[in-house]
């Protein structure tokens, strides 16, 4: 267990190193929804490939380390039915908030942003009663 | 230029999440599951993330981004309905599957067919967002 803080600490350094290259070169607040949303909409078509450089980079890597890692599980639901609401509810929640776990968690959070405040702390409050509702009420995830 | 940085600030992001173990299912719902057995490794994610990036923020002061052009302005400290309404919808999402859309890009190479489903429905939640914004706002006007 205090393996896994130290682990997500380390790992957390990187996602904000990450998000400091984005800003400090490109100028740009790294918001994973935001990328994705605006090459799936067409809204962000002016810079294409600076998002789909972003995105390659982000499942090569982590691709290249899969023979490093020898066992690692992720634990997905194998409910599809909890997938597609799951996946219909992050697409349309982060884009009509404009931003995400990384947006408006890492990036607004680290500015002192009012939004990025207010939208992580409701994200969390709407996932933490979304669990206990399914799990320990209902019992499906 | 541009799109060197790109790749490497996506290299680096997937790497953390790989290596905070945030790309696990369990231990996100681990985190949001107060009732059950708590885990705090996001917390320990997200302030490992923002000392970088609040240094980051320090340092665009009087500079201009290593691309040229300018550094985004604050947007407006305004809450609105669609920030709150989103962000609850979002958190609902993420509680249900475990998944946000860099974990769920981050971890395709694990997630089989799962993983692949949660993209397909995230881009068409994305797809369906602005529709969803200019109804939302003609049936009862926002801010």
């Amino acid at each position: 267990m205090e393996q896994d803080w130290i682990m997500g600490l380390l790992g957390g350094l990187l996602i904000g190193l990450a998000g400091a290259v984005f800003l400090l070169g490109n100028g740009r607040v790294m918001g994973a929804s935001g990328i994705i949303g605006g090459l799936v909409d067409g809204s962000g078509m002016s810079n294409k490939w600076e998002r789909i450089s972003f995105l390659v980079g982000l499942m090569v890597v982590p691709l290249a380390l899969l023979p490093v890692y020898e066992k690692v599980d992720t634990h997905l639901t194998s409910n599809l039915w909890v997938i597609v609401a799951a996946g219909v509810l992050v697409g349309v929640g982060t884009r009509l908030a404009n931003g995400c776990t990384s947006g408006h968690g890492v990036c607004g959070i680290s500015r002192l942003s009012l939004r990025g405040i207010v939208a992580t702390v409701m994200y969390i409050l709407a996932g933490g009663l979304t669990v206990v509702f399914f799990r320990h009420l209902l019992g499906v995830i | 230029m541009r799109n060197v940085y790109a790749l490497i600030s996506g290299g680096l992001f997937g790497l953390g999440l790989w290596i905070s173990g945030m790309i696990d299912t369990t231990k996100v719902q681990g985190w949001l599951d107060v009732f059950g057995d708590w885990d705090p490794t996001l917390a320990f994610v997200m302030g490992g993330a923002i000392v970088p990036m609040a240094i980051a923020w320090q340092l665009t002061r009087g500079r201009k981004p290593l691309v040229g052009g300018n550094f985004p302005e604050a947007p407006a400290p305004r809450l609105g309905r669609n920030l709150v309404l989103g962000s609850v919808l979002f958190g609902m999402g993420w509680g249900l599957a475990g998944l946000c859309p860099g974990p769920a890009m981050a971890a395709v190479g694990l997630n089989g067919l799962g993983g692949l489903v949660f993209i397909a429905a995230m881009a068409a939640g994305m797809f369906a967002a602005p529709a969803v914004r200019t109804t939302l706002d003609r049936a009862v006007p926002a801010e």
